[in-house]
């Protein structure tokens, strides 16, 4: 699975850092920073469930 | 796609729907969540208005963009007599915009909230917990909490975000108070207005004038190199954060310390182990979800919610506080649970609009639970709980006084 974010959707809510701070951050201007975009093993959960909880839509998983 | 019969000849349930126990969710809301989740009911002024009552359906409404935010169009519904009238004296504020323009005022402000600046903000939060405590502690007991504490400590937080002078902060809570109130007539709510107004306008002409390092001069000095410094949408920026950022912590503040003074074991659970505050913060935040009135939007398209056909032009109404108590989604959604992970609650709602300052409100309750606790571990009600006055007539949930002692 790749993680991919979509600048013009974020809202800069934060809730994919919350979900885990090792997979996501925010750039200066308070937007998504993917630092992980292939997760693995237990961070698959995490991201699925930060592609959920995004209020913004702006987190998605492709299918390689 | 169907369209519910409407039976104009049957009485449409009354909104807003009046909470009568703190816990317990009006049974109308759980009825129309298994019956029919959405609904036709009738407003204050007599309009009608869909109300949404499912999880997955709130969250379609709040992130459809063919459901409007803006007020200022003609048929958006008036669930609070006065608000829109209310909400014209001042620029926009960004929650009653749409994208593009919600964006474009968002945007310069998102990193100011950022999980990263919050944490920052910690240390000094904690000075402004403990400084509020301490004086607390001079006091004769019983206290207020409300009045001691849970505003205090959010008001200073909020105001030393922005660079405003936290002298005359009284005088904003005064005026603030009354404009959150249920009861407060069209009149009375447009008065208070334009008071905020002339009070946001002044500080936003002294930040001008006098800059500091604060979110309300560096909004200034990016609109001045962007070409021009818009003074009322700076007001309205201001009044927005201020207004959201008070109350409603205050709020939670007060029901949470209540939640755990009454119920030992929820208490417990973060004295063992404050790791565990922030799930508790949460699962408050879902459980109480307090702003009654829920999301409201207007169709400016035909939008299918829930297999409802909502026509172009009808309101709309989503219950957050019926989404967070759906069974569908939270576990026997009545209780009140610590160890739930109810992180995908919508108490801070969903969407584009979803609230800008809820790291910031997280944080300032994690630290206001650990450390009052700590503090005061003889902490108690000073009244019988069943005379504890709780806001059901407001516009956000909460408890009018919490008198306590240790």
């Amino acid at each position: 699975m790749r993680l991919e974010k979509d600048h013009d959707r974020c809202i800069g809510a934060g809730q994919c850092v919350r979900t885990d701070p090792r997979i996501f951050d925010q750039d200066d201007d308070g937007l998504v920073k993917v630092l992980i975009d292939r997760p693995r093993g237990t961070d698959e959960a995490a991201a699925h469930k930060a592609v959920f909880i995004c209020p913004a839509k702006a987190l998605s998983i492709a299918q390689d | 796609m169907t369209n519910t019969d409407i039976d104009e000849t049957s009485e449409l349930v009354s909104f807003p729907i009046q909470r009568t126990c703190p816990f317990a969710i009006p049974p109308v809301y759980t009825k129309f969540r298994e019956e029919a989740p959405v609904s036709q009911v009738v407003l204050p002024d007599g309009g009608k208005a869909w109300l949404v009552t499912k999880y997955d359906d709130v969250r379609a409404v709040m992130s459809n963009p063919k459901l409007s935010s803006d007020r200022r169009k003609k048929d958006f519904p008036v669930v609070v007599p006065g608000q829109n009238a209310a909400l014209a004296k001042h620029a926009p504020f960004m929650i009653i915009l749409d994208d593009p323009e919600h964006a474009e005022a968002r945007r310069p402000v998102i990193s100011e909230f950022s999980v990263r600046r919050v944490a920052a903000m910690k240390p000094r939060i904690q000075e402004i917990v403990d400084h509020f405590i301490d004086e607390m502690l001079k006091l004769p007991r019983p206290v207020d909490l409300n009045q001691v504490f849970s505003l205090p400590v959010p008001s200073l937080v909020v105001s030393e975000i922005l660079g405003m002078p936290y002298e005359g902060h009284e005088y904003f809570m005064e005026l603030a108070e009354v404009l959150l109130r249920r009861t407060t007539d069209e009149q009375g709510r447009i008065n208070i207005s334009v008071q905020l107004r002339a009070y946001m306008d002044k500080l936003v002409e002294e930040k001008i004038a006098n800059p500091g390092d604060d979110l309300l001069s560096r909004q200034i000095e990016l609109q001045r190199r962007n070409g021009g410094i818009d003074r009322p949408q700076l007001a309205s920026l201001c009044l927005l954060v201020l207004l959201a950022g008070h109350e409603t912590t205050a709020n939670m503040i007060n029901l949470g310390v209540f939640s755990m003074l009454t119920r030992p074991e929820l208490l417990d659970v973060i004295k063992a182990d404050p790791s565990k505050t922030p799930k508790a913060v949460d699962e408050l935040l879902r459980f109480y979800t307090i702003p009654d009135f829920g999301a409201h939007r207007l169709a400016m398209d035909d939008v299918e919610i829930g297999g409802v056909l909502i026509r172009k032009g009808e309101a709309v109404i989503a219950s957050t506080f019926a989404a967070n108590r759906d069974p569908a989604v939270f576990d026997d959604p009545e209780e009140l649970d610590f160890s739930r992970d109810s992180r995908h609650h919508v108490a801070f709602g969903y969407g584009p609009h979803q609230c800008l300052g809820q790291n910031l409100g997280r944080v300032e309750l994690q630290v206001v639970f650990d450390t009052l606790f700590r503090r005061l571990p003889d902490l108690r009600l000073a009244v019988p709980a069943e005379e504890l006055n709780f806001k059901s007539d407001a516009l956000v949930y909460g408890l009018y006084e919490l008198p306590v002692t240790w």
